[in-house]
């Protein structure tokens, strides 16, 4: 029995400004889904509204992870449902250790139910499991304890982003350009701990702009957004030809949309 | 000396105030003369306006001096909730409760090791010798302002540490200072003594009995580092949300010596802390740290100086304050640097985070620098709770609520790190995630 999220209709605005115009997507568990598209399209708006940024206003249609409507909810009940989003620009929370603040995301995740201040998950056995997952995942065992992204290199954050993914074992990973930024050793590494993570129990949604995530996590659907819709679904062949060709086709054939997306492009200069 | 230009009886005590006082006291005629001498350096003061560097944004309007009287020689045995007295092993421990001695306990190794630890009075009594030289005449001089003055003329009680040459104080003392009766004004006093070579950590902390009473100190701290000694002083102040403190402190270290100082903030109606760091020998190094906590309408003040008095001396300030609901928190720091004073290394920092539009921060720091060899930097940032960190947080299943009381704990985090007594960090985490009350916080 495989887990399903559904995006239906989203329609997404920031102020006043519509964004997403009518998205529609469906991920199951244990699948990779590629989500592609220039700049402007959209593709961090998705990711953000999955997430429940409160900035990103839902204005219509729905998101609903197995029947249940999550389009209302906070970002930490949405993470206790089983939703995470690696983020492009992990946010650096000075004086909080890495291992505090994992221990606390791992407890709600886990103890969907917990009442606020109720007691966390053992030490030890956090302590184990986490020096297991960074063992797995290439990492010095002192980044623990350092303090979550501050002073972090653009490598670190992302191996960062990798680590919580490891230790909180969402259904629904959104991995928001995580392979930006990074030099090809580092793309290699983050790659490669997607391509241990993911299984039949992770759907993943892959934004991006390169073909080396792709390449170690084929996708078995590939999506293009322009103006704020999905314009066109294929396999990974579809990845392929984007990188390989540029957006000029795509955009030939959705003027609409295309006249959407020049408008964002501009209003974001 | 008139009071016909200003009326004192709302910003301090009056002279029938002090000899109805004075008659209360039994006590050897050199300490009575030193008070009337200080009285009447007070009254003189009373007079004049405060130095508006260090007051201009201290309100004192609605703080009325004829609302408290000072408490009678009859001790109080009221049972006072403290922080720290039952959270680690002590060598010994002193407690005052409306400026009268109600506890005092010293370890018999301590004891032997020739350490003075008690009573200023009765010490001061039988120990002249050692303790006049030092009390109230370096580090804080009654004539430095209006409450030093009416402290020296008012002290009641208080705590005398001294620590004999080469002498190590292997466990911490503690210290509370207590009021328990309405509108009671306290004059607690503490002074520490370490000679050359002596270490020491001594933590004390001020309480109010109930939540409900109003209670005045003015108090003043003494710290007298010899050469090579070493001094960790900790005071956490927790008074009630009806008092007033205010407290002229100093610390004077001699060469190669060092001071870990640590003021915390987290009580008081209105509380203004005059703190002078003295490095007067050289290679002198003192580290501040201050945690302060204010919520309500609390209105917290410091008034900080680093005083570089000698050649390769060393300091190091940071300072952090938590601001919520309509709280205030003033913050004025200054290093200076006497010509004298080269090679020397000043840091002073304060950063405040605000968990409310209504609560206001005001932080100044200040060089003045007289020698051209050194190294002084300074800052201070205010900033709020990023909505950026909460949603992170949240986005890993962290509620709201935990995500704030994480990221006040992280922004403590820096100063936690430099407090070299465990139990202190412990209570002072534990403290202020009591405070935090976070549902009504908007951000």
């Amino acid at each position: 029995m495989s887990s399903v999220l559904k995006i239906s209709n989203l329609h997404v605005s920031v102020g006043e400004t519509p964004i997403l115009r009518g998205v529609n997507m469906e991920i199951r568990q244990g699948e990779i889904h590629a989500l592609m598209g220039p700049n402007g399209s959209g593709k961090s708006t998705l990711a953000y509204a999955l997430a429940g940024h409160p900035n990103y206003t839902v204005t219509e249609g729905s998101i609903e992870i197995d029947g249940v409507n999550i389009t209302e909810m906070e970002a930490d009940a949405r993470a206790r449902l089983g939703m995470f989003l690696a983020f492009q620009y992990p946010v650096v929370i000075p004086g909080v250790k890495v291992a505090d603040f994992l221990r606390h995301a791992v407890t709600n995740v886990r103890n969907p139910d917990r009442k606020e201040g109720e007691g966390l998950i053992g030490m030890r056995e956090f302590r184990k499991e986490i020096r297991e997952r960074m063992t797995e995942l290439g990492m010095d065992q002192e980044f623990a304890r350092r303090y979550l992204n501050d002073g972090f290199s653009g490598g670190e954050k992302k191996r960062m982003e990798i680590l919580q993914l490891a230790m909180l074992q969402p259904k629904f990973a959104i991995l928001d350009e995580t392979d930006s930024g990074l030099d090809s050793d580092a793309v290699r590494v983050v790659s490669e701990g997607i391509a241990k993570l993911s299984g039949p129990q992770m759907g993943v949604l892959i934004i991006t702009h390169h073909e080396r995530l792709l390449e170690a996590n084929p996708p078995q659907y590939t999506h293009v957004m322009l103006g704020g819709r999905i314009v066109e679904t294929g396999d990974a062949s579809l990845a392929h030809d984007l990188h390989a060709n540029g957006y000029a086709e795509i955009r030939a054939r959705h003027p609409d949309a295309s006249a959407d997306n020049a408008k964002a492009e501009a209003a974001a200069v | 000396m008139s009071s016909a230009t200003i009326d004192v009886s709302r910003i301090g005590f009056s002279a029938e105030v002090f000899e109805q006082f004075l008659a209360t006291r039994n006590e050897p005629e050199w300490i009575t003369a030193g008070r009337r001498a200080a009285f009447e350096q007070y009254q003189s003061l009373l007079q004049s306006e405060l130095d508006p560097e260090e007051f201009k944004r201290v309100d004192l309007r609605v703080f009325n001096a004829g609302k408290f009287r000072p408490a009678s020689a009859k001790a109080d045995s009221t049972a006072i909730e403290t922080l720290l007295s039952d959270k680690t092993e002590f060598g010994g421990s002193i407690a005052h409760v409306n400026g009268q001695l109600t506890h005092h306990q010293l370890s018999d190794e301590i004891k032997a090791q020739g350490v003075l630890f008690g009573e200023l009075q009765s010490l001061l009594t039988s120990h002249r010798d050692l303790l006049e030289p030092h009390f109230m005449k370096q580090a804080v001089k009654p004539d430095a302002d209006r409450f030093a003055a009416w402290h020296a003329a008012f002290w009641t009680g208080g705590t005398v540490l001294y620590v004999p040459r080469n002498v190590e104080v292997a466990l911490p003392l503690h210290s509370l200072i207590a009021h328990s009766r309405d509108g009671v004004a306290e004059f607690s006093h503490t002074l520490i003594i370490l000679e050359d070579g002596a270490r020491a950590t001594l933590l004390e902390e001020t309480s109010s009995a109930t939540a409900d009473l109003a209670g005045l100190h003015v108090g003043c701290v003494e710290l007298i580092v010899g050469k090579d000694a070493n001094l960790r002083y900790v005071q956490l102040q927790n008074w009630n949300q009806k008092s007033w403190h205010f407290a002229h402190q100093a610390g004077c270290v001699a060469s190669n010596a060092s001071l870990q100082w640590t003021v915390v903030g987290l009580g008081s109606k209105l509380s203004h802390i005059h703190q002078d760091i003295n490095l007067n020998g050289r290679a002198a190094t003192a580290e501040v740290n201050g945690v302060t906590f204010a919520s309500d309408r609390q209105k917290i003040s410091y008034y900080t100086q680093q005083h570089h008095r000698a050649q390769g001396t060393h300091s190091d300030l940071l300072y952090k304050e938590v601001l919520r609901d309509e709280s205030r928190v003033i913050w004025r720091g200054m290093i200076k640097v006497d010509p004298a004073a080269q090679q020397t290394d000043g840091y002073q920092r304060s950063d405040a985070l605000m968990l409310s539009d209504d609560a206001r921060c005001d932080s100044i720091p200040g060089l003045e620098i007289e020698a051209d060899d050194v190294k002084c930097t300074h800052g201070a940032t205010t900033g709020r709770v990023d909505r950026e960190q909460i949603f992170y947080c949240m986005s890993r299943g962290i509620s709201r609520k935990e995500a704030m009381h994480m990221i006040v704990e992280g922004f403590f985090q820096r100063v936690y790190d430099r407090i070299p007594v465990e139990v202190v960090r412990e209570t002072l985490s534990r403290t202020v995630q009591g405070k935090l009350g976070i549902e009504t916080v908007a951000v």
